[in-house]
């Protein structure tokens, strides 16, 4: 036996050798590559974006009123238009998501869950297109009759469509973290007299808080990116939002901004410098969010670490 | 400025290609002994055409459909807005000038004193429709009273002789030719100098189907399209220049006619009389394989 392995297996080691490294590198390359590219976007952002400074005055940029072919690129209503339509949506997502999870990793019989859990999934494959021409379609009526509202294409319509986008993310990302919690602490809860309601909502949930709220971070990352469905349903009104009210009221996000106006934009102008500071903008939110997303995570590792030392 | 090309109009065919195809042909001219030169190789006549933004999108579908027609004969299309066009027609720099308004009597003077008659033609017409929902009240509006809607200071359809509702305006998002015109024509009534501007409250709808389908569906919307777009279950509304004048129905006739305010004329101007291939070009403009385009792109066709 050893004689046999001496001869073989320095040329085999070799060539495995070989192999890993490549392998190595070619992985090393891929994980480098996402940051690399998240730079380069970046640079392009700031080089197309930051020359606004130069021709647009800072108070002209925060101002109430946008409408670009005369001049007026006040961004406050694109800010406040996606942050309500993005608040909307967290409003009505978050709730209903965390039923969800709770309802299909902790109430449903296994067989149920094995059908809930797919088709929640292929909810979040539907194109944005489709569910916006619904929203137009057939939700938009609907918001303006049972609430009264003038038009039924408000902030809210677009809040319910984007909830629903992004709840498969949610629900999944927080079944999981329910799913992760210990089985000894539903069985010590349920041995210590406490009803199966009150051993969810009183520990399950807690235990899982954080995955819980990363799900709702991931979510709003999703909501406020989107752009097709927005734009179908929001009525892109550039009217800034004066509180929760503004909420039934006709919008105009970030994104829709973009992208109604860049494939008209004459190369270089000032609206096209002014729209790729709006892009810079909701690249710098997405970040934001997700950033708080990772530190909760981070903070739920070292936590978990704790508790197994 | 944007410059768009039809698909078919040819780029400047780089000189190394160009060598490439004469060889070539050069070669079968060779083998077959005495053949004609091939078709591709004959020299093509490329014709610039340029002006108004409102009718670059029909000048390129034209350009596009004479390919088809006349293969010899190269268009590029090119924007950039009535005045540039005309400029560049004085300037003897293009061959057809597209323009959304007449010649003014400077640019002709100036065409003249270049050795230049400019010769108009009228391609086509452009009207926009006022459109509402089929239950509202509402038959006919002014201009001033459309004005001071879209600004913002008529806020209920009981101002104008409606129900009790409130206005929601729709307009097209402002890259559209179309949102311009409504701007200076209806909102600043055709004063140059008037500053108005859009309500903040306008909803900018991405699309045409956006505008129709939200007035199909709410009895409070307003809106506006271009006349080939409305549908019939759309209701058009009367129009007139000035409080209490005739109001007007935007039927073709009454665009062809004039009496209709919220419609003007399509012109392309050439270099003196046209001739030769820009001749053969003008005279198929109003044939109705050419006219039928401009239907299909919501203008008013003159033939």
């Amino acid at each position: 036996m050893a004689p046999s392995l001496a001869t073989l297996k320095p040329p085999a080691r070799a060539s495995r050798n070989w192999g890993e490294l490549i392998v190595e590198a070619l992985i090393r390359a891929a994980g480098y590559s996402a940051i690399l590219f998240v730079f380069l976007i970046l640079l392009f952002l700031l080089r197309e974006g930051l020359p606004t400074f130069a021709e647009v005055g800072l108070g002209d940029l925060f101002a109430v009123r946008w409408y670009p072919i005369e001049d007026y690129f006040g961004l406050l209503p694109l800010i406040g238009g996606s942050l309500i339509v993005t608040l909307g949506a967290t409003l009505l997502a978050m709730p209903l998501g965390l039923a969800t999870a709770v309802f299909v990793a902790e109430i449903a019989p296994r067989w149920l869950r094995e059908i809930l859990k797919p088709l929640i999934e292929v909810l979040g494959g539907l194109p944005s297109v489709v569910l916006g021409f619904m929203g137009m379609l057939a939700l938009a009526p609907l918001v303006r009759e049972t609430l009264n509202t003038p038009t039924g294409l408000t902030a809210f319509t677009g809040s319910i469509l984007l909830a629903g986008m992004a709840l498969p993310t949610l629900v999944s990302v927080a079944e999981d973290a329910l799913d992760a919690v210990p089985r000894s602490y539903r069985d010590a809860a349920l041995a210590l007299g406490a009803t199966p309601w009150q051993t969810i909502w009183r520990v399950t949930v807690p235990a899982a808080r954080t995955g819980v709220l990363t799900a709702g971070m991931l979510g709003i990352g999703r909501a406020i990116g989107e752009t097709m469905t927005v734009m179908m349903v929001t009525g892109n009104a550039a009217r800034l939002p004066d509180g929760l009210g503004a909420l039934f009221l006709p919008v105009r996000t970030m994104t829709a901004t973009i992208a109604a106006e860049m494939g008209e934009v004459a190369n270089g102008s000032t609206h096209y410098h002014v729209l790729f500071t709006v892009g810079l903008a909701l690249f710098l939110i997405s970040f934001l969010v997700n950033l708080m997303a990772s530190a909760v995570v981070f903070r739920q590792k070292k936590r978990s670490e704790r508790l197994l030392s | 400025m944007t410059r768009r090309q039809p698909h078919t109009s040819n780029r400047p065919t780089p000189p190394s290609l160009l060598l490439l195809t004469s060889v070539l042909v050069l070669a079968h001219g060779l083998a077959a002994c005495a053949s004609p030169a091939s078709e591709a190789a004959a020299p093509a006549t490329a014709l610039e055409n340029k002006g108004s933004d409102t009718m670059v999108n029909l000048a390129l579908a034209w350009a596009e459909a004479y390919q088809v027609v006349q293969p010899d004969v190269r268009l590029s299309v090119t924007g950039g807005g009535s005045g540039t066009g005309l400029a560049a027609l004085v300037n003897g720099t293009v061959d057809i000038a597209n323009a959304s308004r007449a010649i003014k009597d400077e640019e002709r003077a100036a065409a003249v004193a270049n050795g230049i008659e400019p010769v108009e033609f009228i391609v086509a017409q452009d009207a926009i429709a006022i459109i509402v929902h089929p239950d509202n009240p509402v038959d006919q509006l002014s201009l001033p009273q459309l004005s001071a809607m879209y600004r913002g200071e008529i806020t209920n359809w009981g101002q104008v002789g409606g129900a009790d509702r409130p206005i929601v305006l729709l307009s097209r998002e402002t890259n559209s030719g179309t949102h311009v015109y409504f701007l200076e024509n209806v909102i600043r009534l055709g004063q140059s100098d008037n500053p108005a501007l859009f309500s903040p409250d306008t909803l900018l709808m991405p699309s045409s189907e956006g505008i129709s389908a939200e007035v199909r569906q709410n009895p409070n919307a307003i809106g506006y399209d271009g006349l080939g777009y409305v549908t019939a279950d759309l209701k058009t509304l009367a129009i007139a220049a000035e409080d209490g004048g005739p109001y007007v129905l935007p039927t073709i006739a009454a665009v062809r006619n004039k009496t209709y305010p919220i419609a003007r004329d399509l012109y392309m101007y050439t270099r003196g009389q046209p001739a030769g291939d820009v001749q053969a070009y003008m005279d198929w403009l109003f044939s109705a394989e050419a006219q039928a385009i401009v239907a299909e792109l919501g203008f008013v066709p003159v033939r």
